[in-house]
C-alpha cells in the first residue's frame, strides 16, 4: 500500500514553505513589543503571560477559598471542639467563652460561606479556568499571533486583579465581609440593618463584582473576535479543536449574561444608596418600618439567575473542551462524534438561557411559570448525555495513556455523570420541593461544577504545563494528586446527598437546634476530615506546580504528546507572536489520530490526493 | 500546640512525598522510560478497575445504610398527602438515573482499564457513528419526556391553590380546609390563626409596633378574633392553606417531614397547601420500633424520655436570612380534630387580650362584635349553668354589660346587647323563674343608694317585660343598695365589683338534689 501521508522531514522548514505570511516580523526588530521587565512580566500584552497571570491568581484565590471552607467545615464537623488556636488569625471572629473554648462566630461562619462561594465561582472557576485556558489556547490553537486586542486582554486581567484586591480588602473590615450568601439576595443584601456584613462588606462585594464583570466582558469580546477573525489559513470553524469551540461559546454566553448581572447589581446599589425600591417592599426591620414599597425581591433573583445559570456553563464548558482534547490526544483516537459534540455545546449554551428560574421554583414565582423551566431544564440532560457517551466512546478501542492530565479527564467524566444525574432530580420542580436548599443541592453543584470543573482545570494544567513553562510537572505527584482527590472529593460530597434527602438545610451554622438535623454528627465529622485530606492533596499540587516551574523535567521536543493541534508547532521557549516565521497553514481537523495506521497527523500536514481517495473509500 | 505538631507533620509529609516523587522520576529515567511507563500504566489501569468496584459498592452500600434516615423511606413515610406523590417521583427518577449511573461508570472505568496503553495495541480509528448518536439522543429524550410529564403532573397537583380560594368563596374556609398564616422575621416565625370567622384580618407593615408584632389593622374586625399561637397545631387529614409572609428579609417556610417549602417574601404573600396525614402521637408510635429512637433524648437527663417519646415535627427556615438563620424553630403538632377544637378554645384573641380599650383600639369605648359574641357566649353559658345549677352560687348570673349613667336608673344604650341575649335565653327556657337584683357601691347616702338600685333593677325588669317576658316569671325585683358588697369598697376595683346587676335563677327543685332523687 502506498503511503497516504507524507510527513515533512523538518517541521520548521515545512511551515516556512507552506505557512501563511502575515508580514508580522518584517517591520520590527527582534521584539515587536520592545519589552521591558514590566511590560514582559507585569503589564504584559502577551496572551501566554496573561494566561499564566490568570492561572496563578486563580490558584491564589483557590487556596484562600478552600481554606475558608476548612474553617466553616470545622464548625460543622466538630462544633464542640475548641478552635481558639485560630484566634491569632481570625481575632474577634472567634468567641472564647468562660471555659476557654473558642468558637467560630455565626457572623463569620456566614461570611466564610459567602466568600467561599463567590471566590470559587467567579475568581477561580470563571477567571482562573476560562481566563487561563482561553488566553493560552485560543491564539495558539487557531494559529494567531495573539488576541485580537492584546491591550483589552491585558486590561481584562488587571480588572480581574483589581476586583480581587477589592474583595480581599473586604476580608479585613471590622464589620466583616459580606455574609448573605454568594447569590446576595435582597433584602438581606440590601439592608445593613439586616446583617453586619451587608454594610461596607456588601458595598465592596458589589464594587468587586462590577469590576469583575468588566474583566469578563473585555476578555469575552476578545475571545469571540479572535476566534471569528484570526484563525489561520485553512482553519475553518469545523476544523477547530473542541477546546476552542468551548471557549468561543463560553465567551458568548458570558457576553450575553454578565451585563444582566451588572444591571441587577446596579439596581441593588440604587436600593442600597439612593433610596429606590426595585427590590424592597413593606419591610419592618430594626424597630422601624422602611419607606420602600412596590419593589420585588424576585426581580433580583430573575436578573441574578439570568446570569447565574449560564454561569455554571461558563464554568463547565471550558472544562468540557479541555477534557475532550485531553481524552482524544491520550486515547490516540479522534474525539468520538466531533460534530455531535459541537452541536451539544451549542444546544447547552442555548438552553442555558431559558432555564434560569429552576433556581426559583420555591421562591414564590407563579407555579405555572415553573412548567416551562422544568421542560427546558430536563432537556439539557440530552446534550449532556450525548457528551458523556461520546467521551466514553472516545476511550473505546483506544490506546489510553495515563498521564496525570488524562487521569483527571477520566475523573471529570465520572464527576460529570455523578453530579449531572442529580441535576435531573433537582430540575424536576416536584422533587425540588423536597430537595431545594438542602445539602442535596450542595452535593449536586459541588460535584458537577465544582469538582468536575476543577478536574477539567487540572487536566488542562498538567497537559499544557510544558507549553506554559517549558517543563513537565512531576507525574508521580500528579498521580498521587489525582487518586487522593477523586477519593476524597467523593468522600466529601457523596454523603451530602443523604443529608439532603433527610431534609438537612444548607447554610446552617449549627445543626443542634433541630432534631431532624441533629442526627448526622458522625457523617459531618467524616466530611470535614475528608475536606482536610482533600485540601492537603491540593497543596501537593501547588507544591508540584511551583517546584516544576523551576525543577521539572525539561521539555526536549516541541510536540511531547504527538498531538495534532497547532500549539505544539511553536518553539519550546514561547515567544511573543508565537511562531518565529510564518504561521502554519491548516489542512485538516484536529483529530486525525490513528487514521490509516498513523499514530497522529498534525493539522498542518496537507491532504494528498491519495488520502482523499482513501477517505472516500472509507465513507462508502 | 497539637495543631503546631500537626502542621509540622504535614510539612514533613509534603517534603517526603516531593522527595519520593523526584526519586521515582530519576529512577524511571535510569531504568528506561518505556518500562517504567508501562508499569505505571498497568497500575493506574488496575487502579481504575479497583476504584470502579469500590465506588459502586460504597455508593450503593451507603445508600442502603442511610435508607431509613431519608424522608420517604422506612419510618419516614411522608407525613403529608402530597409527599407520597413526590416520593413516587423520586423513586422513578432514582430508577432511571441509577441505571445510567451504574452503566456509564462501568463503561468509563472498564474502558479506561481495558484499553490502557500497551506495547502492541494500536488505537482504532473510529471518528463517529451517526446511528449511535441518534440512539443515545433518542433514549434520553424519551426518558426525560417521561420524567417531565410525571413531574409536571405532580407539580401542578401539589402547588394548586384550594379551589374555594381560587373562586373567592371563603365560605368554605374552616369546613373543607383551614387557613393559617406564618410570618417570618429575624429570627423566628409568628403563627397566626383566624378566630371563629375562619378569616384572617388584614395587616399593614406600618402598623407594626411592640404591642402589634404583625401589624394587624384593628379597624378590620376580622382581626379581632385572630390569635397568635406559640406552636403550630393542626388537625390530621384536613387540608391547610398556609399563607406565608415576611416582615424583613427572605425566609422559607420549611417543614421537612411534610415536604412543605415556600419562600416568605416581604411585600408578596405566598402560600402552600398541604394535608397532614399522621398525628404526632402516631408518628411517635411508629418511631418506637426504631432502634435509633430507643435511646434517651438527652444523654445528660435520661429521665426526660426516649427519643421516640419526645419526637416532634418541626418548622425551620430554608432561605438564608442572616446570622440566626439556623435557629428559626417552631414545634408542629398534628392532632385529632377533637383535640384541635379543644386547643382552639383555649387560645385567646390577641385583640381582646392586649389591645381592647387601650389607646391603640380604634373601637375604644364602643362595642365590637367579637366582644359582644364573647359576652353572649359567657352569658349563655352562665345562664345555662344556672338552670341546672348544683351550687347556689351558680344561680347568680352577673349582667356585667348592663350599665347605667352615674346616679341614674336610665339604661345606657350598650346594655341592650346583653339584655337581648338574656331575652334569648329566657325564651329558650320558658319555665324558668328568676329575680332581678341590683347593688351599688358605698359612695353617697345609703338610703339614696337603696332607692337607686331598686329603680335600676326595675328598669331591667321593665325592659324584659317590654320584650315579651311575662311578668309572672319575674318572682322578685330588688335593690339592695350598698348592703351586700362583694368587693372592698375602699378600692376603685372593689367598688366596681360592687356596682352590679344580677339575674338570680329560682331553682325548680332544691339545690343539691340529683335527677334520680326526683
Amino acid at each position: 500500500m502506498q503511503t497516504l501521508i507524507t510527513r515533512p522531514q523538518n517541521e520548521q522548514v515545512f511551515i516556512e514553505q507552506d505557512g501563511y505570511e502575515d508580514h508580522f516580523h518584517e517591520h520590527h526588530e527582534e521584539d515587536k513589543y520592545r519589552s521591558s521587565f514590566i511590560t514582559k512580566y507585569i503589564f504584559s500584552m502577551d496572551h501566554k503571560v496573561i494566561a499564566k497571570q490568570f492561572l496563578i491568581t486563580g490558584m491564589f484565590w483557590a487556596i484562600i477559598g478552600a481554606a475558608m471552607s476548612l474553617i466553616f467545615r470545622l464548625q460543622l464537623g466538630f462544633p464542640a471542639e475548641d478552635i481558639s488556636f485560630l484566634e491569632p488569625f481570625l481575632g474577634k471572629w472567634i468567641t472564647v467563652n468562660a471555659e476557654g473554648t473558642g468558637k467560630l462566630s455565626s457572623e463569620f461562619y456566614y461570611a466564610m460561606v459567602t466568600m467561599h462561594g463567590t471566590i470559587l465561582v467567579f475568581f477561580v472557576l470563571t477567571a482562573g479556568l476560562s481566563g487561563t485556558f482561553s488566553n493560552l489556547l485560543i491564539p495558539l490553537q487557531l494559529g494567531a499571533r495573539d488576541m485580537a486586542s492584546p491591550l483589552l486582554n491585558m486590561l481584562s486581567y488587571w480588572f480581574f486583579f483589581l476586583s480581587g484586591a477589592v474583595m480581599f480588602s473586604s476580608l479585613f473590615l471590622s464589620t466583616g465581609p459580606f455574609s448573605g450568601g454568594w447569590t446576595a439576595y435582597p433584602p438581606l443584601s440590601a439592608l445593613p440593618q439586616a446583617s453586619t456584613g451587608s454594610g461596607a462588606g456588601m458595598t465592596l462585594w458589589l464594587v468587586s463584582l462590577a469590576l469583575f464583570v468588566v474583566s469578563v466582558l473585555l476578555g469575552g469580546i476578545n475571545y469571540v473576535t479572535t476566534v471569528l477573525n484570526l484563525r489561520t489559513k485553512g482553519m475553518s470553524m469545523w476544523r477547530m479543536p473542541l477546546t476552542i469551540w468551548a471557549f468561543f461559546v463560553t465567551a458568548m454566553i458570558g457576553l450575553l449574561s454578565f451585563p444582566v448581572l451588572l444591571s441587577g447589581f446596579l439596581l441593588l446599589m440604587f436600593d442600597r444608596g439612593m433610596g429606590t425600591s426595585f427590590y424592597l417592599s413593606e419591610i419592618f426591620i430594626g424597630g422601624q418600618a422602611l419607606d420602600h414599597v412596590g419593589g420585588s425581591p424576585l426581580l433580583y433573583q430573575h436578573l441574578f439567575w439570568f446570569l447565574g445559570h449560564p454561569e455554571v456553563y461558563i464554568i463547565i464548558l471550558p472544562a468540557m473542551g479541555i477534557v475532550s482534547e485531553v481524552l482524544s490526544v491520550n486515547s490516540r483516537k479522534p474525539i468520538f462524534g466531533y460534530k455531535a459534540m459541537v452541536y451539544s455545546i451549542l444546544a447547552i449554551a442555548f438552553l442555558s438561557f431559558i432555564v434560569w428560574a429552576h433556581h426559583m421554583f420555591m421562591s414564590g414565582v407563579n407555579p405555572f411559570i415553573s412548567n416551562f423551566f422544568v421542560i427546558f431544564t430536563l432537556i439539557i440532560a440530552v446534550p449532556s448525555a450525548v457528551k458523556v457517551f461520546n467521551w466514553i466512546s472516545t476511550l473505546y478501542k483506544g490506546r489510553v495513556r495515563f498521564t496525570s492530565a488524562n487521569l483527571f479527564a477520566i475523573g471529570f467524566v465520572s464527576m460529570f455523570i455523578s453530579g449531572g444525574l442529580t441535576g435531573i432530580w433537582l430540575g424536576n420542580s416536584a422533587i425540588d420541593i423536597r430537595m431545594h436548599d438542602t445539602y442535596f443541592v450542595v452535593a449536586h453543584f459541588h460535584i458537577v461544577m465544582g469538582v468536575a470543573a476543577f478536574f477539567g482545570m487540572y487536566a488542562g494544567v498538567y497537559h499544557w504545563f510544558p507549553k506554559m513553562f517549558g517543563r513537565f510537572m512531576n507525574e508521580t505527584m500528579g498521580k498521587i494528586h489525582f487518586w487522593g482527590t477523586i477519593i476524597s472529593a467523593y468522600a466529601i460530597f457523596w454523603p451530602m446527598h443523604y443529608l439532603g434527602m433527610a431534609g438537612v438545610p444548607r447554610r446552617y451554622y449549627s445543626f443542634e437546634t433541630f432534631d431532624f438535623t441533629n442526627q448526622f454528627g458522625a457523617m459531618n465529622a467524616f466530611i470535614t476530615i475528608g475536606a482536610f485530606v482533600s485540601f492537603s492533596f491540593q497543596m501537593l499540587m501547588v507544591i508540584n506546580f511551583f517546584w516544576s516551574i523551576y525543577k521539572g523535567k525539561k521539555m526536549t521536543t516541541r510536540n511531547p504528546y504527538n498531538a495534532n493541534t497547532l500549539e505544539w508547532t511553536t518553539p519550546i521557549e514561547g515567544i511573543h507572536g508565537n511562531w518565529p516565521g510564518k504561521i502554519p497553514t491548516v489542512h485538516r481537523w484536529a483529530y486525525d489520530y490513528g487514521k490509516f495506521g498513523e499514530d497522529s497527523i498534525p493539522q498542518y500536514i496537507p491532504v494528498s490526493d491519495a488520502e482523499r481517495e482513501a477517505d472516500k473509500a472509507m465513507v462508502h | 500546640m497539637t495543631i503546631l505538631i500537626v502542621l509540622i507533620c504535614l510539612a514533613m509529609l509534603a517534603i517526603i512525598v516531593v522527595q519520593i516523587s523526584r526519586v521515582r522520576e530519576l529512577s524511571a529515567a535510569i531504568r528506561g522510560e518505556d518500562q517504567a511507563a508501562r508499569r505505571r500504566t498497568d497500575r493506574n489501569g488496575v487502579g481504575f478497575l479497583a476504584f470502579l468496584i469500590a465506588f459502586l459498592v460504597l455508593t450503593i452500600g451507603s445508600a442502603l445504610y442511610y435508607r431509613d434516615s431519608i424522608i420517604g423511606y422506612g419510618p419516614w413515610d411522608s407525613a403529608s398527602e402530597h409527599g407520597g406523590l413526590i416520593d413516587s417521583m423520586i423513586n422513578q427518577t432514582l430508577f432511571f438515573t441509577g441505571i445510567v449511573f451504574v452503566a456509564t461508570h462501568i463503561a468509563l472505568f472498564y474502558f479506561a482499564y481495558k484499553y490502557r496503553e500497551t506495547a502492541r495495541k494500536k488505537a482504532a480509528y473510529i471518528s463517529h457513528d451517526n446511528k449511535l448518536e441518534i440512539i443515545w439522543t433518542a433514549i434520553p429524550t424519551v426518558v426525560m419526556t417521561y420524567l417531565v410529564v410525571g413531574g409536571l403532573d405532580t407539580w401542578n397537583q401539589v402547588t394548586a391553590d384550594v379551589p374555594e380560594f381560587i373562586n373567592e368563596q371563603p365560605a368554605q374556609i374552616g369546613v373543607n380546609y383551614n387557613e393559617i398564616e406564618a410570618t417570618g422575621y429575624q429570627f423566628a416565625w409568628d403563627i397566626r390563626y383566624p378566630g371563629a370567622d375562619h378569616l384572617l384580618g388584614t395587616k399593614n407593615f406600618r402598623l407594626i409596633s411592640s404591642s402589634n408584632s404583625l401589624g394587624q389593622d384593628w379597624e378590620d374586625t376580622k382581626n379581632h378574633d385572630d390569635f397568635i399561637a406559640s406552636e403550630i397545631v393542626l388537625p390530621v387529614n384536613v387540608p391547610v392553606r398556609v399563607r406565608i409572609t415576611s416582615k424583613d428579609v427572605l425566609h422559607d417556610f420549611y417543614m421537612p417531614h411534610f415536604t412543605v417549602k415556600m419562600d416568605a417574601v416581604p411585600g408578596m404573600p405566598t402560600y402552600f397547601v398541604f394535608t397532614p396525614i399522621i398525628t404526632t402521637d402516631s408518628m411517635r408510635n411508629r418511631l418506637r420500633n426504631e432502634p435509633a429512637y430507643q435511646v434517651p433524648y438527652d444523654e445528660t437527663d435520661p429521665e426526660a424520655g426516649m427519643r421516640w417519646e419526645l419526637f416532634n415535627f418541626e418548622l425551620a427556615c430554608a432561605e438564608l436570612c442572616g446570622t440566626g438563620h439556623f435557629s428559626m424553630k417552631k414545634i408542629v403538632r398534628i392532632v385529632e380534630q377533637a383535640e384541635y377544637d379543644d386547643w382552639r378554645k383555649e387560645q385567646q384573641s390577641t385583640y381582646l387580650a392586649s389591645v381592647r380599650n387601650t389607646d391603640e383600639d380604634p373601637f375604644k369605648g364602643r362595642p365590637v362584635q367579637v366582644e359582644l359574641d364573647l359576652q353572649r357566649r359567657t352569658l349563655v353559658s352562665n345562664l345555662t349553668n344556672a338552670v341546672s345549677a348544683v351550687d347556689s352560687a351558680d344561680l347568680v348570673v352577673r349582667l356585667d354589660n348592663v350599665t347605667f349613667e352615674t346616679a341614674s336608673a336610665a339604661l345606657l344604650p350598650v346594655s341592650s346587647f346583653e339584655l337581648e341575649n338574656v331575652v334569648g335565653v329566657l325564651q329558650q327556657n320558658p319555665t324558668m323563674m328568676f329575680e332581678i337584683v341590683a347593688h351599688t357601691d358605698n359612695v353617697g347616702d345609703s338610703g339614696t343608694n337603696r332607692i337607686l338600685s331598686q329603680s335600676r333593677a326595675q328598669a331591667v325588669a321593665d325592659y324584659l317585660r317590654k320584650k315579651g317576658i311575662p311578668a309572672s316569671r319575674i318572682s322578685n325585683v330588688r335593690g339592695y343598695g350598698d348592703s351586700k358588697p362583694v368587693g372592698d369598697n375602699l378600692t376603685e376595683e372593689g367598688r366596681a365589683q360592687n356596682r352590679r346587676t344580677e339575674l338570680v335563677v329560682v331553682p325548680a327543685r332544691p339545690i343539691g338534689a340529683t335527677t334520680q332523687e326526683l
